[in-house]
């Protein structure tokens, strides 16, 4: 399976403090990867790379190479078109204070398209790929504040997807969720990932192990062990990986 | 392979931060203008003399002692009274009131107090004090005017003030037995201070700069009185703003217009300057 | 706990409760009553009478609003009714002195409507790029000077401002348009735009300044610009703090009088940019110190007017802007 992203040689520092160390890590497309390891541990950091949301933070330096499909997205290439290629959905669901439709239409309009079949037409194609059609083609024009935290996430991610990236990353997006909204949302993932690659942040290992292909254990800023998930869990080499997973720490 | 987005997305927010650059700029250039011109014309003609003498037609002599301590005297005689009453009020609504209608009601009578033009207290002060209640054109009227304008400020400063001092503090002193009015005065209003100070330098600034509210009520006149006169009914007088719009509008005396319009700028800029020094004084003892 | 008190020696009954200790001592006066009991009597008095007088501050705001409002009513009623309401509202010629005096204030409504919106036209959409600029775009240093200087302009008194225009805007509009004299409605728009400014920027900034920063961010992770964001997302999210920021100067512009009347004129016209105006403000305060008779109840009845009017618009306004909040 070919590789859509690959890090080379990552190192961050936020101000002095140096966040990643030497990051290999390749993306497969079309595969859920799960980034897993105790709090503070990269992870996230790592995630937020790929879209570089982490040039948000003041004093962030980079050294080293992330590139998608082969361009480099430092040097390579535009930060708002890499978004367009990289989608994110966060940790808490923050729809716009404005009607569902608004929302979801929010990233084409940006992209330069305005006719109102156009968007009427994409807007129905994301809600239906993020399972969340049914419960909102009858309130489109309402704000989408009024539903409830899992259906907002849903509607997150139909956002993210509504621009058509090539990569989803998911940073947590369940954690603030109860089991049946996230239940909803992992079904969705195993659905999605046939159309887009998905990369995610998550603390619960149970969803790793469920739903993921490949694992990616962080742990103070380095990468210790990536592999397939079934190996990562059934029998991993180093030996950290197998404290963690076995709850030793956490 | 450098794609970049779209070239009418590049021009729009180009035109987008141009403009926002060309609104930065020109209200910097505003103020920066506005305040140069009216020091480069007023201090020239500020001398000791003008400032320490009252206008005398047989001299030929324009001085504005009157009018600066006409204005002296109506903000000390307004924040006498408009302090314990607008504080009163705060502590009313904040510590003792519990029917939520009653608040919103008397929220919303002094949201409309805020809202009234200085004209038309001008006109119901001349109406109130001047005429019904006898006390004449006079400064007595002028403040008493400025009392229920400035009420809605000190209102609103003391009330968030005393919104940050922590329940915390409330419940000890009560549960030590103390009384409410005892818990207020030891406990709660000491912590708000410095809100109180901010609101009270802020009624400073806007009794400073009225007018309209002043013509009608405390009048035009330009003799030198004691602070036994300005409580007395009767004495008329004008302070510093009221004094500029004659001088300016009636006589044509750009020169000594201007040079009071310095002076208030001046007294602006300190009243604005203490306000943030409180502000910060208070953030650094809330952090 | 030894604490000899004053009474000790001369009260017998001291005497006695000595022994059960010294603390009791302390609690019995000269008069037998426990003086704690006492003071907590004096204390709980004190009590309320504060509460009380608490009360009465509570209620003074309602009151002066009332008073002001009956004494407005009590004196502009009068002259409308000798007028006749639609003449006084709709005459469009006032001519308080002349031998058959006419009381149309038509031109003052309608001089205070025009100048009103011209002035937030102009300062609307400047202070509005202003605090977009301050809370989204500028570094903390610029913004901190920014908001100085703005607030510096909020303190500025109206006659200084008048002043200014006076000296500065009117000769300038003058020579601009080649007109006899400067001071019209064009020259009173100017100065009050400057005037409502301050007032703009300052809500509007506060106000974009509580976007929550989840929106920015989702907005950016989709691939937007700053700028874009800050436009499509944050000042939308801030509209009903913006929109209390033009109420505030719709308030601020229609209420001003002595800056305008320094600088619009004061002939009771019809408005034209080009004419000599006067407002609901000015129309009063032009004639009140030596008008008589019916004139002058007619100017009271122009406070009224101005005074229901602005009523009016903040209700109006503020209901508007709540009902598009929901």
């Amino acid at each position: 399976m070919a590789n859509i992203i690959e890090a080379h040689n990552l190192n961050l520092w936020y101000g002095d403090h140096q966040a990643l160390k030497n990051i290999n890590l390749d993306i497969q497309e079309h595969k859920i990867t799960a980034l897993i390891g105790p709090s503070g541990c990269g992870k996230s950091t790592f995630m937020k790379t790929l879209n570089r949301m982490n040039d948000l933070v003041d004093g962030c330096r980079i050294e080293g190479d992330v590139r998608l499909n082969g361009v480099d997205i430092y040097k390579d290439m535009d930060v708002n078109i890499l978004r367009k290629k990289v989608g994110m959905v966060f940790q808490k669901a923050n729809p716009f204070p404005m009607s569902i439709y608004d929302n979801i239409a929010y990233g084409p309009r940006l992209h330069g398209i305005h006719g109102k079949a156009a968007l009427d037409e994409i807007v129905e194609r994301s809600l239906k790929q993020a399972a969340i059609w049914d419960e909102t083609k009858d309130r489109l024009k309402k704000n989408a504040l009024g539903m409830s935290g899992g259906q907002q996430q849903r509607l997150c991610i139909a956002r993210a997807i509504a621009v058509e990236p090539d990569v989803l990353l998911m940073d947590e997006s369940t954690s603030a969720l109860d089991p049946i909204s996230t239940g909803k949302i992992e079904e969705l993932c195993l659905e999605l990932k046939k159309k887009y690659t998905i990369v995610m942040v998550t603390h619960n290992m149970q969803q790793a192990n469920r739903i993921s292909d490949i694992t990616a254990f962080f742990l103070l800023g380095e990468l210790i062990e990536t592999g397939a998930t079934q190996d990562i869990f059934l029998n991993p080499q180093n030996k950290k990986t197998e404290e963690y997973i076995t709850g030793r720490f956490g | 392979m450098h794609e970049k987005i779209s070239l009418s997305r590049r021009v729009k927010i180009k035109v987008l931060n141009i403009l926002m650059y060309i609104s930065f700029i020109l209200i910097l250039a505003l103020v920066a203008g506005l305040i140069g011109y009216i020091l480069f014309r007023g201090i020239p003609n500020i001398s000791w003399k003008f400032l320490s003498s009252k206008p005398s037609l047989l001299n030929g002599v324009i001085g504005i002692l009157p009018n600066i301590l006409n204005t002296i005297y109506i903000v000390l005689i307004t924040l006498v009274i408009v302090l314990p009453l607008g504080v009163g009020t705060a502590v009313y609504l904040n510590e003792y009131a519990t029917n939520r209608k009653l608040v919103s009601v008397i929220e919303f009578a002094t949201e409309t107090l805020a809202g009234i033009p200085s004209i038309i207290y001008g006109l119901a002060g001349m109406l109130i004090f001047v005429q019904f209640f006898s006390i004449g054109t006079s400064l007595l009227a002028g403040s008493l005017t400025l009392v229920i304008m400035t009420l809605p400020t000190i209102v609103r400063t003391t009330q968030e003030s005393l919104k940050t001092v922590p329940d915390s503090y409330r419940e000890g002193s009560l549960a030590l037995g103390s009384g409410k009015w005892h818990m207020i005065r030891t406990v709660v209003l000491p912590s708000s201070i410095d809100g109180i100070v901010t609101g009270c330098i802020l009624a400073i600034g806007r009794i400073v700069g009225e007018s309209a509210a002043l013509l009608f009520t405390a009048g035009m006149a330009n003799n030198i009185l004691s602070l036994k006169d300005a409580v007395t009914p009767g004495n008329a007088g004008s302070t510093l703003t009221v004094a500029l719009y004659m001088y300016a509008k009636e006589r044509g005396e750009f020169g000594v217009a201007f040079a009071i319009a310095a002076i208030l700028l001046i007294l602006t800029l300190l009243i604005n300057l203490s306000a943030k020094l409180v502000a910060k004084k208070l953030k650094v003892k809330v952090d | 706990m030894q604490i000899s008190s004053a009474t000790d020696a001369k009260n017998p009954k001291e005497a006695k409760s000595e022994g059960s200790g010294s603390m009791q001592t302390k609690l019995y006066s000269a008069s037998g009553v426990p003086s704690m009991e006492k003071s907590q009597k004096k204390k709980n008095i004190a009590e309320k009478i504060m509460s009380g007088i608490f009360f009465v501050c509570g209620m003074l705001a309602i009151a002066f609003v009332l008073f002001i409002t009956a004494f407005l009513i009590t004196s502009g009623v009068p002259a409308i009714g000798k007028i006749g309401i639609t003449d006084f509202l709709f005459g469009s010629v006032w001519a308080s002195t002349a031998a058959e005096p006419k009381f149309g204030i038509l031109p003052f409504i309608l001089t205070s409507v025009y100048g009103t919106l011209g002035a937030i036209i102009i300062a609307v959409p400047i202070g509005l790029l202003c605090a977009i600029f301050l809370a989204k775009m500028a570094t903390n240093k610029i913004a901190a000077l920014i908001r100085s200087a703005v607030e510096l302009l909020a303190g500025i008194p109206s006659v200084v401002y008048g002043l200014v225009g006076m000296i500065i805007i009117v000769p300038m509009i003058r020579d601009m348009f080649n007109l006899p004299d400067g001071a019209n409605l064009l020259s009173a728009i100017i100065v009050l735009s400057v005037m409502v400014l301050p007032n703009v920027i300052s809500v509007s900034e506060t106000a974009l300044l509580a976007v929550p920063r989840e929106y920015e961010e989702a907005s950016l992770a989709l691939g937007a610009t700053w700028t874009e964001t800050v436009f499509k997302v944050s000042v939308p999210a801030a509209s009903s703090g913006i929109a209390s920021a033009v109420v505030l100067g719709v308030g601020r512009a229609i209420g001003e009088a002595m800056a305008v009347m320094m600088v619009s004129g004061n002939v009771a016209n019809m408005p034209g940019l080009f004419k000599s105006v006067r407002f609901l403000t000015t129309a009063i305060a032009s004639e009140m110190s030596y008008s008589s008779g019916l004139q002058r109840q007619a100017l009271f009845s122009i406070a009224l007017v101005l005074f229901v009017f602005i009523m009016i618009i903040t209700m109006l306004l503020n209901f508007v802007f709540k009902k598009k909040k929901e």
